[in-house]
């Protein structure tokens, strides 16, 4: 009761990077709430989950293992959630931003009529005063996330749904052990209890899963381009300059909507998280939606016409230029300096 | 086989993609009067398949679903001039303020009061919120199965469909029965454009409110051509519990809102002149940092 619940994905009896970093959180929050942290999987030959959750401090690790249950399925896997939900009344619980946690999630929470809010950035624990109703909450989940709207972010609560659920992308939170030796409790569930066969609707013929080819999260330099880097062809001079460096392609979303570059490369709040070492912003406005997936990086350059463009005021250099001027010249400081 | 009854649920959406400096208030916020309202980029992929469904099965109707204040009736014409054969217009002040729970609880009273359909078909996420909420919370609300993240239809052969979805690291086949609830991602063939010869008939199509704002005989107009008449529902045309509705029967509130004040950082100035360049690179070499 009254406790904080991640949703563990698995793919290939491997626990999800976001389920382990959704943890940390969960256990982080658990203790400023003075509550337990919980989680539950569901697959096939789940094994080993139990040695990858716990020491991230869970304290209650639910298993729900039968062959039916892997690959994920939106209505077996909903119908385990939504009952184990009504059972143990989580007041949080926290699924992946990702294609399953995005399917189930909305799922749960319309079942339980609980207020689900999506790619949070920041998560906290907070009071809230109803004026209208003159009614004092406390100990709520600030869901946190930049808004439409330009440079503001908004802070979402759900007063008196539960759970108050909230969905978080990969990478931003941090990952962290907590001890190595913490022991939770595991608890196998009865699968037929919480399924029933006209669950079981959909027939998975294919599927094929890959490692992405892209290790833009991991790369200690990202060359980043944006609306005003104009054409497909002028990220060609972007491709050029992080080759030389060691780094990989970024971009902003309005770059990605225009067709300069694949999705996969798109940084910011509904794409990737990253923490480079340099992050080169190139033709990039900087609205808040951006910011929340780079801002964290070491060093920021900013390359932008526009002597004013809100990516400037986090930048440590601020070069006020055109890209097609600009890039050229650092390759070839660059170069002339290397040899 | 008669054709299949589809529903595509379309939304107007501010075209966020273009957000340029004069939409941008002096002090920092977004001037939403000067983006333009467009039709969500994913729930025109939605509507494209479903026209590729109606392309190959005579006797199937599309009909546009979409909640929203008046001007929504756009949505709707925009889909007629693309072959959709109808739609309404779900808009009621009872409305304003919903969630992503409230909102696809009014939409699956609707879809109830619809009936019978084979198939709804949304976009994945519409560009102004980008929750990919509404889709599955209304398959919820139905007790009907979801296939989301759809890129392609591979086969539909009576009441038997096999769809290909896009995941963040792969892609997945799968096979279930009608109906059920799609949605429909970006990475799928794009809306075919308008047709001449349907905007000629359809750009007169117009709600009440729109021909009684411009003082028309809608009577008249609509006993002549029928298919002119786009119907709005009020909250007063659908079974609705007033507790899950609005802003009173969204679970989600914003608590606050806050401008976010850059800390400046203690930015060097750059030029483009080609010693400052060099002397950055230097820079940047030295504390190793690149190189
Ligand atoms: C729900 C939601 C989620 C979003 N998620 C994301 C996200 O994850 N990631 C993201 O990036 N955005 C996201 N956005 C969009 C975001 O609000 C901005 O619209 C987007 O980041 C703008 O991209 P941009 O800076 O490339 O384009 P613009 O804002 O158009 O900026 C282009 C910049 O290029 C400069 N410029 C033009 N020509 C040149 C030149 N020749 N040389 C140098 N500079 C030049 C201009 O001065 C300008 O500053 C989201 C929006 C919403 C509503």
């Amino acid at each position: 009761m009254n406790n904080i619940f991640v949703y563990c994905e698995i793919e290939d009896g491997q626990v999800a990077e976001v389920s382990l970093e959704l943890l940390t959180k969960g256990r982080s929050l658990a203790n400023e709430l003075k509550c337990k942290l919980e989680a539950i999987a569901i697959g096939h030959k789940l094994d080993g989950v139990e040695k990858q959750v716990m020491p991230y401090g869970v304290d209650t690790l639910y298993l729900a293992d039968d062959k039916r249950l892997y690959p994920y399925q939106t209505l077996p896997h909903t119908s385990i959630v939504v009952k184990l939900f009504e059972e143990q009344k989580p007041q949080i619980a926290f699924m992946g931003a990702s294609s399953i946690g995005r399917d189930l999630g909305p799922r749960v929470s319309s079942a339980l009529h609980s207020g689900l809010t999506a790619d949070c950035t920041s998560l906290l624990i907070g009071d809230h005063y109803d004026k209208k109703a003159d009614k004092k909450y406390e100990n709520l989940l600030y869901q946190i996330r930049p808004a439409f709207g330009g440079n503001i972010i908004a802070t979402i609560i759900n007063p008196d749904c539960r759970p108050q659920m909230a969905t978080v992308r990969e990478g931003v939170m941090k990952k962290e052990i907590l001890d190595p030796k913490y022991k939770g409790k595991v608890v196998n569930l009865d699968v037929s209890k919480y399924v029933s066969d006209s669950d079981f609707v959909v027939e998975i013929i294919e599927r094929h899963m890959e490692k992405s080819k892209l290790n833009i999260k991991g790369a200690p330099i990202i060359v980043a381009g944006g609306y005003g880097v104009g054409s497909k062809e002028n990220f060609r001079l972007l491709n050029e300059l992080a080759e030389v460096l060691g780094g990989e392609v970024g971009a902003s979303r309005a770059a990605v909507d225009a067709g300069y570059v694949e999705h996969e490369r798109q940084i910011g709040q509904t794409g990737l998280t990253v923490r480079p070492k340099l992050y080169i912003a190139c033709g990039i406005s900087g609205q808040i939606q951006h910011r929340a997936g780079m801002e964290q990086s070491a060093q920021i350059i900013a390359i932008n016409t526009d002597p004013e463009a809100p990516i400037n005021s986090i930048a440590d250099y601020v070069i006020t230029g055109d890209i097609a001027d600009i890039i050229p010249k650092m390759i070839k400081y660059y170069k002339k300096n290397t040899k | 086989m008669k054709g299949y009854k589809i529903i595509v649920l379309a939304k107007q959406v501010p075209d966020t993609r273009n957000v340029g400096k004069d939409a941008m208030k002096a002090d920092g916020t977004v001037n939403r009067a000067a983006l333009p309202a467009i039709f969500n980029p994913e729930d025109l992929n939605a509507l494209e398949q479903a026209l590729r469904i109606k392309d190959q099965y005579p006797g199937t109707t599309v009909q546009i679903l979409t909640m929203g204040p008046g001007r929504a009736a756009d949505i709707i014409r925009e889909g007629l001039f693309r072959g959709a054969d109808g739609g309404i217009l779900l808009t009621d002040r009872a409305f304003a303020g919903s969630d992503t729970l409230a909102t696809s609880y009014a939409i699956g009273q609707a879809l109830k009061k619809i009936g019978d359909v084979d198939m709804i078909i949304a976009g994945r996420q519409a560009i102004d919120g980008d929750t990919a909420q509404v889709g599955p919370q209304v398959a919820e609300k139905l007790s009907m199965l979801q296939v989301t993240y759809v890129e392609e239809v591979k086969e539909l052969k009576k009441d038997t469909i096999v769809l290909k979805r896009r995941l963040d690291r792969g892609v997945e086949t799968v096979k279930c029965k009608l109906p059920l609830v799609i949605t429909v991602n970006g990475t799928a063939p794009e809306c075919r454009a308008r047709n001449a010869k349907l905007l000629m008939t359809f750009k007169r199509a117009k709600t009440v409110t729109e021909l009684q704002k411009e003082n028309e005989d809608y009577t008249t107009l609509y006993n002549d051509r029928p298919e002119l008449n786009i119907p709005e529902w009020t909250v007063n045309d659908i079974e609705t519990d007033a507790s899950q509705l609005g802003l009173s029967g969204s679970p989600t509130k914003v608590k606050s809102i806050e401008n976010v004040v850059l800390q400046a950082k203690d930015s060097k100035i750059i030029s483009s002149a080609d010693a400052d360049i060099e002397s950055m690179m230097l820079e940047l070499l030295e504390s190793h940092t690149i190189g």
